[in-house]
């Protein structure tokens, strides 16, 4: 009776061990089964979802105005104090005073991408954008200035 | 690696697996006591990723801490996010409306798809086969790209908001997921052709740290560790949450208790959800996918508690409110805790070989023991 067993121990490791090679070979003989993708080599051609979140971006058109009143929403909206805005007081040309933005710094390192700021902004100033590359060799390159120089606020945008 | 060997006047030898150590899926430092080859006692040590994540949601609003939660089970992030967001939304007192609670769903069940698939090749690499974890990773990766189109990132995505889910689904997302349903079903008995028929595996598994219904229930096991015991302990069957009481599943049991049977607890899960999925993808209400909230949530003075079913079990979140915005206490109960204690009880006797073996099948996720 061990005999038996043995044998019949033997027979179904083989089997076993031929069942899975079985697999091995055929994506050995099957490459369009592939699905791995060559990373720094096919960057030309990699395309992300619109909805990714890589980087807080601000918004700004063709005339370099962008659309930020300055309502700090969205600092109060993110868990990590990722974001910091500073105002200053423009004078109108009807000579009043307007508040707004002088800078929008961007913490990138405390950033955890939880798009609670895109989400909490009244005027969509500013949004998620696709980039993952975010390597520096200086750390304080990742503190960044959001709003670009001399941009203003769009007319119209309250 | 082994990083010290020390002998004990008895003649046991203690030896430590960890901190650093690939088998321990994380930083777990396991302080062995051997007797030759044979076990006598496992003593986990804790804290090496403890990031006092219950201390730091006191400081956060109601919107802020849920985000937090997706770094303690980072691989069911999405149920974990769940699990805090429907809390808020009972000391609230909303109803969300019925195509969120179907798109929440949805993403709890491909995440716990995903989440089993990375257990399963783990697994299958703690035991010393390979290629099995690309073949999990292959599928993997769909559920993932599903989840960048619709939620913005691939494991951290505080997608589930107290109203509902932050976005609406992605226009492709039902195609993307039927395309899954696809792909995944004609896969499927790969798994079982690679691993789960294989001779070896079997010997490993069979008869491999056992652990009876009694000891499930008094270690506190919840999930497929406890229902490889034949407990019956699935949340979303005994406490239905959203929509799990509409839908037509059966709770996975397995009597044997081994290793073998907590294999084949999940194992089924996967096609379970598969199954699940099948039943919702097609019905999506329309509808909003958020309810209208205020922009500054206060929680009535009171306590809060709410358990959900993630991927490793009977996971709960309990808030503690003042009043104020901020919650005043916040206790996460995890469900790998409780899987770990059992570890000690469950290798006594056995070979230090099989160690791994019975540590892979608890499906340990450090962050989530220490929090």
């Amino acid at each position: 009776m061990f005999i038996l067993k043995y044998i019949k121990e033997v027979y179904n490791g083989l089997k076993s061990l031929v069942v899975g090679l079985r697999r091995t070979l055929y994506y050995f003989s099957h490459h369009k089964e592939i699905i791995t993708q060559q990373y720094p080599d096919n960057r030309d051609t990699l395309v992300f979802p619109d909805r990714f979140k890589g980087e807080v971006v601000m918004l700004h058109d063709d005339n370099n105005e962008h659309a930020c009143t300055g309502c700090t929403a969205c600092e109060l909206a993110c868990p990590n104090a990722t974001i910091k805005i500073i105002t200053k007081f423009d004078i109108t040309p009807e000579g009043k005073k307007k508040k707004a933005i002088d800078k929008f710094v961007y913490h990138l390192e405390l950033c955890t991408m939880c798009n609670l700021c895109v989400v909490a902004c009244p005027t969509n100033a500013i949004k998620m954008a696709q980039t993952f590359e975010h390597s520096v060799f200086n750390r304080a390159e990742l503190t960044k200035v959001l709003n670009k120089p001399a941009s203003k606020i769009r007319e119209g945008v309250e | 690696m082994v990083e010290e060997i020390a002998s004990t006047a008895d003649g046991n030898i203690i030896l430590n697996l960890g901190p650093q150590h690939p088998a321990t899926h994380g930083v777990l430092h396991l302080v062995i006591t051997i007797n030759g080859e044979t076990i006598q006692k496992v003593e986990p040590h804790l804290g090496y990723i403890h990031r006092s994540i219950e201390k730091m949601c006191e400081s956060l609003t109601y919107r802020q801490f849920i985000y937090v939660t997706s770094r303690m089970d980072y691989l069911s992030s999405h149920i974990n996010n769940h699990a805090c967001a429907l809390c808020v939304e009972k000391g609230l007192q909303i109803e969300i409306p019925s195509r969120s609670q179907v798109i929440r769903v949805l993403m709890d069940e491909l995440t716990r798809i995903a989440s089993h698939e990375l257990w399963w090749g783990a697994m299958a690499m703690d035991l010393g086969a390979f290629t099995p974890f690309f073949h999990a990773f292959r599928e993997r990766e769909a559920i993932n790209d599903i989840m960048e189109e619709t939620c913005g990132a691939r494991l951290t995505m505080n997608y589930m908001v107290p109203g509902g889910v932050m976005q609406d689904i992605h226009p492709n997302f039902q195609r993307r997921v039927k395309e899954f349903i696809t792909l995944f079903k004609s896969k499927v008995s790969e798994y079982n052709e690679l691993v789960t028929g294989n001779i070896i595996f079997q010997n490993r598994m069979k008869g491999v740290g056992n652990l009876s219904a009694a000891d499930a229930i008094s270690f506190g096991c919840t999930g497929p560790t406890a229902r490889g015991s034949g407990v019956s302990c699935d949340i979303r069957k005994l406490y239905p949450y959203e929509i799990y009481e509409k839908l037509d599943f059966e709770e996975i049991l397995e009597s044997d208790g081994d290793s073998f049977a907590r294999y084949m607890v999940r194992v089924r899960e996967m096609s379970q959800s598969i199954s699940i999925i099948e039943q919702l993808i097609d019905n999506i209400p329309e509808g909003d996918f958020q309810a209208k909230t205020k922009a500054v949530l206060k929680l009535p003075k009171g306590e809060f508690y709410q358990r959900v079913e993630t991927a490793r079990g009977d996971f709960g979140v309990y808030i503690v409110s003042e009043g104020g915005t901020t919650p005043y206490r916040i206790k996460y109960r995890s469900p790998g805790f409780s899987n770990l204690s059992a570890l000690d009880h469950m290798a006594r006797g056995s070979k230090l070989g099989d160690l791994v073996a019975m540590m892979g099948t608890l499906d340990l996720v450090i962050p989530d023991i220490d929090r």
